[in-house]
């Protein structure tokens, strides 16, 4: 594990002198980093000049928070880490949020955070906050720096451990002086990690029991998580799908790991899963879960969650294995090579025709369903129309609550890393400006940004990033003036008493999008809505659609809290 | 359950706030912690015992150890053949009179006493917290006037062999 950094030649180290922070720019350029989401501040001036004279791009975002959740984006679709830069106290509690996000979705941030003065931390300084101590468990790992000599060390550890084993946010605190000290020669940096070594291949007697267990299953199932993408393993979920002919489930994390077009794909499970895949998972026989951690907005309840079923569990984290469901084949590998493993072994399908046959009934019976009207605008049908005149190709990214689950539902994934949304936190106000940094990270996609009125209006600053730009960004806001999960189980499970839950004022978003220099639409119905769209999808500006929809509409199939996936309600109209 | 566990870990700033935030956010009970340094420079060891309900969450808190950075090794020790010491400083009041009877508990614990004044004496004992206990039991009559603890601090014993069976956790499979 040793890089080498071109060695700086003596004379020229004398004539111009290189400082920490300097010394920073260097090692992000070591990792190739190309593209920096930050917001100035006092304690990071000394890295902004060293920006200043560097070739690196800066994101400028307008919130801190803003920055964060565009670096997620960019890492969601590039696959590489976002790279954040903020200042010292607010700067960096502004990133807070966006950190527990990453955390929660394994995404890989490098997050960089000024410090207030070695000599003045602890006194309550002016911008001071213990953001070590904050951030300590949000992250993956965090670092103080404490002698300049060792930033291209904890540099290099950072992107390592983000970037390897399960992703994460891993988030290293400069103090101001240290940034404008003289920083010494670099020549090799070596990588001190005895305590971090992630597990990749797969114990072949393990592989070799779940191999034997599909041959004896009547009722297999794969469910397919996030892994499958951070793993880059579609290609090889695929091959062991149709080898075995097993059906799959995703959860939302997942989708895209595995075509949504594929006769062997379920559909999503979970809260608001469709009625096939949570039944499958109740019915089935034998449960091989790749990469998913068995989050309780999947499992329901616990206690009746794939009752019968044989659990095998590949996960890269061994901790995720027997926290929430007891697992009778753990696997700790990476997915794709768990994968490779499998496929290395002859494949002897179980007898599921049955099986098959029966799932398919279901699938045909119980679709997802919404009632089309005339006067008001299915939020549902508005998704299935961008779904359709893009294809199925866009990348699209989502906030929280009713729109997010709409989109999950009703835009169908044909490829991997299209799909961009908040899943383990649920940050409000995380889908725009993480469509942002997805746009950066595949300037030829065709980017949408399925956004509520609420979260947007939480981070809906970073509009002047689309002009500021120019990022063809087109935000469909599904606008029910209402907060649209919190009005749905007020309905349900607090007698419509609608408490906070209806926006009495709204802004008139299409002159705030003019207002950004941005092309605003307004549709109120499907008619509307087709027109526009199909305006808006072809061109190559940044659009913002406030389309009106029904404010009454839910999501259905749901699980009530504390019942099992398979006790749905709203399964049929 | 009661269980000992012990970890190595790098001697590196914060790693004791990592440790405990991380009993903190999955909700474990520890009763005591001790840390101090090891024959290796820069590795410090900690030994815990934690109060937990059943396996599983044992079997979590170790994997949630060795998830973090700066731990390298976890050991649940419990079922091992371990020695597992604590030492106790006790202040009891004393007069003249009870002082010898004082000195009549505290010989045969093989405990001894550290300081004395005008009205108390300190005794100091080491040994498994049973025995820690029961000095404490009988020193109560005279009046405790303060109990400093260090909590246990164990690993297995030289040739490792176990005293009963042998609970493996592994982490790898």
């Amino acid at each position: 594990m040793r890089a080498k950094l071109e060695a700086e030649p003596a004379s020229q180290a004398q004539a111009e002198k290189v400082n920490g922070a300097d010394m920073l720019m260097k090692a992000l350029r070591e990792e190739q980093v190309d593209i920096l989401f930050g917001y100035p501040g006092g304690a990071v001036l000394p890295i902004y000049d060293a920006l200043y004279k560097a070739p690196i791009r800066h994101v400028l975002a307008r919130h801190e928070q803003g920055a964060i959740h565009a670096a997620e984006g960019y890492a969601r679709v590039s696959g590489k880490p976002g790279v954040v830069i903020a200042t010292s106290g607010p700067g960096a509690t502004n990133l807070v949020t966006g950190i527990a996000d990453a955390m929660m979705d394994s995404l890989p941030l490098v997050i960089f955070t000024g410090q207030v003065a070695s000599g003045v931390i602890g006194t309550d300084a002016f911008q001071e906050a213990d953001v070590v101590g904050i951030t300590m468990p949000i992250t993956k790992h965090n670092y103080q720096v404490r002698d300049i000599k060792d930033l291209p060390r904890i540099v290099k550890e950072a992107f390592h451990i983000a970037s390897t084993g399960r992703p994460g946010p891993v988030l290293v605190d400069i103090p101001k002086d240290l940034t404008v000290q003289d920083a010494p020669p670099v020549k090799e940096v070596e990588m001190d990690l005895p305590g971090y070594q992630p597990n990749l291949h797969p114990n072949p007697l393990q592989i070799r029991k779940l191999v034997d267990a599909i041959k004896v299953s009547k009722k297999p199932v794969i469910l397919a998580g996030a892994g499958v993408l951070h793993g880059k393993a579609s290609e090889e979920l695929k091959n062991f799908a149709e080898l075995y002919e097993l059906p799959v489930i995703h959860t939302l994390l997942g989708l895209g790991g595995f075509p949504a077009d594929h006769p062997l794909f379920l559909g999503m499970a979970g809260m608001h899963g469709c009625y096939t895949s949570n039944m499958a998972l109740y019915e089935c026989d034998l449960l091989i879960n790749i990469g998913a951690r068995f989050d309780d907005r999947l499992t329901g309840n616990l206690a009746t969650f794939a009752p019968k079923a044989k659990v095998v569990h590949i996960d890269i984290d061994p901790a995720e294995i027997g926290k929430n469901v007891t697992t009778h084949i753990p696997i700790v590998a990476d997915s794709r090579e768990a994968l490779l493993k499998i496929l290395e072994h002859e494949a002897v399908r179980g007898d599921t025709e049955e099986w098959h046959r029966h799932l398919q009934a279901y699938k045909l019976e119980n679709p997802f369903w919404y009632t089309k009207t005339n006067d008001v605008l299915s939020p549902q049908l508005l998704i299935e129309q961008v779904y359709e005149m893009t294809n199925g190709e866009a990348v699209v990214t989502t906030d929280v609550g009713q729109h997010q689950m709409w989109a999950a539902q009703y835009y169908s994934f044909k490829k991997p890393n299209n799909w961009v949304t908040s899943g383990g936190l649920g940050t409000m106000g995380f889908g725009f400006p993480a469509a942002i940094g997805a746009q950066l990270a595949n300037p030829a996609s065709k980017v949408v940004a399925f956004v509520g009125d609420g979260g947007f209006q939480m981070t809906l600053q970073e509009l002047v990033l689309l002009k500021e730009l120019n990022l063809p960004v087109k935000v469909v806001l599904l606008n029910n003036s209402t907060l649209g999960m919190v009005r749905q189980w007020q309905e349900t499970f607090y007698e419509e008493r609608y408490s906070q839950s209806l926006f009495s004022l709204q802004p008139d978003f299409v002159k705030l999008a003019e207002s950004y220099g941005i092309k605003g639409y307004r549709v109120k119905n499907q008619e509307e809505a087709e027109c526009v769209l199909k305006e808006a999808l072809t061109s190559d500006e940044p659009v913002l659609i406030d389309c009106l929809v029904n404010p009454k509409e839910n999501v259905y199939p749901m699980v009530a809290p504390g019942k099992g996936i398979h006790e749905m309600l709203g399964v049929k109209p | 359950m009661k269980r000992i566990v012990t970890a190595l870990v790098h001697n590196r700033s914060g790693v004791l706030n990592r440790v405990t935030g991380l009993f903190t956010k999955r909700q474990f009970n520890i009763e005591s912690i001790s840390v101090g340094y090891t024959e290796v420079e820069g590795i410090s060891r900690m030994t815990f015992v934690v109060n937990v309900e059943d396996d599983r969450k044992i079997e979590q808190l170790m994997k949630q150890l060795h998830k973090q950075i700066d731990v390298l090794k976890v050991t649940d020790i419990t079922d091992q053949g371990v020695v597992a010491r604590e030492l106790a400083l006790i202040k009891v009041l004393s007069t003249g009179q009870t002082r010898s009877e004082i000195n009549g508990i505290v010989e045969p614990f093989r405990a001894s006493i550290i300081d004395v004044a005008r009205d108390s004496v300190t005794v100091q004992v080491t040994g498994e917290t049973s025995k820690i206990e029961a000095i404490i039991d009988l020193l109560r009559p005279y009046g405790i006037k303060e109990i400093a603890r260090t909590g246990i601090t164990a690993f297995a014993r030289g040739n490792g062999k176990s005293v009963t069976d042998l609970k493996q956790y592994s982490i790898v499979n």
